[in-house]
């Protein structure tokens, strides 16, 4: 084979690559999305925005990327099921490999995303809700959908910055929304973690409970539960890793 | 003040090809990370000084920057049945176990991957302390090279704390050192991985060594699982097996599966049913665990007399089904206890 067709044949794979829709990427399907908006609502937290070409439900995650060189990580979908958009909430972490260069990105970037899957998806009715810091994304994202109703919503921070969606959801859930605050006291906000919320008030053992979060305040909000009566077969949780 | 000394970066751990980039750096003569690779692995050095095919001027050198970098355990525990259980601290403020297993015809270690873990399991005790960090190759190896049975240990499980596929690159980098003709030369039959399915780490895995595979199975349901495993939200045990039956596993590759006996949770007929249907197709061996009881837990271990009837039943399916045998009882072997001890007595104090 000539220098030149070799050339030319590389450039045909390239081609055929960056216009195939659906290609490998360790293992994995995915499609390459012009960023609309990458936004940073609270110091170190972003939303990421691109066009919605896939169905999903709430619940479900997506793998991201920048190149095919980082392995995707996975991330909640924060948006409705019927929003034209995919939003992804994220925060960028220094000692990260990918979240400083999503932090990076810019509109009319490109940005990898796998096909959407996971099974965090199906709520009970009257379901509580608990998550910290961006955890909070697959509640959003069921509560924008309508996918639930008379929902209870536990959120820890560890600033009050980091409220993401207060605002839809203060009127939306009214007295249902909890806010939980460990660096700001304040008349407002629960004044220490999810877990200090849930040794002090009572839970109802008869409802159904969805925790989404890092493991230690999944492992932790679990125990307390189940030692506050909740049987362990209705604390369903979606973790971290 | 003092000037800022830097710290010695370790060899031990290091693989072949990283040894290169060391002496390359160092402007030592390539064939160098062999000699290296022979003292820290063939030989097990304790000093670069004892490298003695090395000049040295070269040792000098790479004392400058280097050390061997083994650290030894802190604690140890001993049970009646022989069972020791060792506890290594990484950096500062985390410890890790590792349990040593002597048999008549073998000595398993059982090694950790990660100071706590991310994955949440419910009966699981490392889960409890969250997640702290992944082990670097030299601290998985470490818990091998420095126990006193270190050259007795006939095979190795990495089944203690922490999920090895959430720290995929090291656990590689450890087997490669393992199994490499240069490293300590061993049968990947010897080594079993164990995971609870993290899909695209454990196809990695598959495609790049012949290691024996282990996955924590627990409950053939989805919606049981989901209560016991969050894992099985993102990749369902169903995807998992599926994807291991479409591997090309190596011909001396074994798959198995943990399956963790709880009371009237997870040892019903209805379970050996599904077990069936899921590992239908599938050459592999199912290992069942006796689960012994943690304060607070709200499950209990299945009695023995079910333990029997539920292998006999997976044996009548085809299913080859073994019983673990319960080791270190009076230690509490079971991963993470100790450390949890640790990590409880060190937060008191300070």
């Amino acid at each position: 084979m000539t220098k030149q067709r070799l050339i030319k044949n590389v450039f045909l794979v390239l081609y055929i690559n960056l216009n195939c829709k659906m290609i490998s990427w360790n293992q994995q399907k995915y499609t390459t999305e012009v960023v609309l908006e990458n936004k940073m609502i609270a110091p170190s937290a972003y939303i990421l925005k691109f066009r919605r070409k896939f169905n999903f439900s709430a619940g479900q995650v997506v793998g991201l990327g920048v190149n095919v060189a980082i392995e995707p990580r996975l991330y909640s979908i924060a948006s409705g099921e019927d929003e034209e958009f995919i939003e992804i909430l994220y925060t960028e972490k220094s000692d990260g490999q990918l979240t400083p260069m999503l932090s990076l990105l810019k509109n009319g970037d490109r940005v990898l995303v796998t096909q959407p899957y996971g099974t965090f998806t199906n709520y009970s009715d009257s379901p509580v809700f608990i998550a910290t810091g961006t955890g909070i994304a697959p509640f959003i994202s069921a509560i924008k959908s309508k996918r639930v109703s008379n929902v209870t919503l536990i959120h820890g921070v560890r600033a009050c910055d980091y409220f993401y969606f207060s605002d839809m959801l203060k009127k939306q859930l009214g007295e249902n929304y909890i806010q939980c605050c460990t660096g700001f006291a304040s008349s407002e906000y629960f004044d220490g973690r999810v877990t200090k919320y849930l040794r002090e008030f009572p839970v109802n053992p008869n409802k159904k409970y969805y925790l989404c979060g890092v493991a230690e305040m999944v492992v932790d909000a679990r125990d307390i539960l189940i030692s506050k009566g909740v049987p362990f077969s209705s604390i369903i949780s979606e973790i971290y890793f | 003040m003092d000037p800022v000394v830097e710290a010695k970066k370790s060899l031990y751990g290091l693989t072949i090809n990283e040894l290169s980039q060391v002496v390359k750096e160092e402007g030592l003569p390539s064939f160098t990370a062999k000699q290296i690779a022979d003292w820290l692995y063939k030989k097990d050095v304790t000093s670069i000084d004892q490298m003695t095919n090395l000049s040295k001027k070269s040792r000098e050198q790479l004392e400058e920057k280097y050390q061997i970098g083994l650290s030894e355990h802190i604690k140890v525990q001993q049970s009646a049945d022989g069972t020791k259980k060792y506890l290594f601290k990484i950096g500062n403020d985390k410890f890790v176990e590792a349990a040593y297993i002597p048999e008549s015809d073998r000595a398993t270690l059982c090694v950790s991957t990660q100071a706590g873990c991310k994955m949440g399991c419910l009966f699981c005790m490392t889960g409890k302390q969250g997640f702290q960090g992944n082990l670097s190759t030299i601290e998985i190896l470490n818990q091998l090279r420095s126990i006193p049975e270190f050259r007795t240990v006939s095979n190795l499980v990495y089944m203690g704390m922490g999920e090895p596929f959430d720290n995929l690159e090291n656990v590689l980098s450890s087997l490669e050192i393992l199994t490499s003709d240069w490293g300590y030369g061993w049968s990947p039959k010897r080594i079993t991985v164990s995971s609870i399915g993290i899909i695209p780490a454990m196809l990695t895995f598959l495609e790049k060594s012949n290691c024996h595979l282990a996955i924590s199975l627990h409950n053939p349901f989805d919606d049981e699982r989901k209560q016991m495993m969050p894992i099985q939200n993102v990749y369902p045990i169903q995807k998992v097996i599926a994807e291991i039956k479409k591997a090309d596993l190596g011909r001396q590759q074994r798959v198995s599966f943990e399956y963790i006996m709880f009371d009237e949770i997870n040892d019903t007929d209805r379970h050996i049913k599904e077990m069936g249907k899921l590992l239908n197709g599938l050459k592999c061996r199912v290992n069942l665990i006796r689960f012994h009881q943690v304060e607070g837990s709200p499950l209990k271990g299945t009695p023995d007399a079910r333990i029997i009837e539920f292998r006999n039943a997976l044996t009548a399916k085809g299913i080859f089904t073994t019983v673990r045998a319960s080791r270190g009882q009076d230690i509490q072997a079971a991963c993470g206890l100790l450390s949890t001890k640790e990590l409880n007595k060190k937060s008191s104090q300070s």
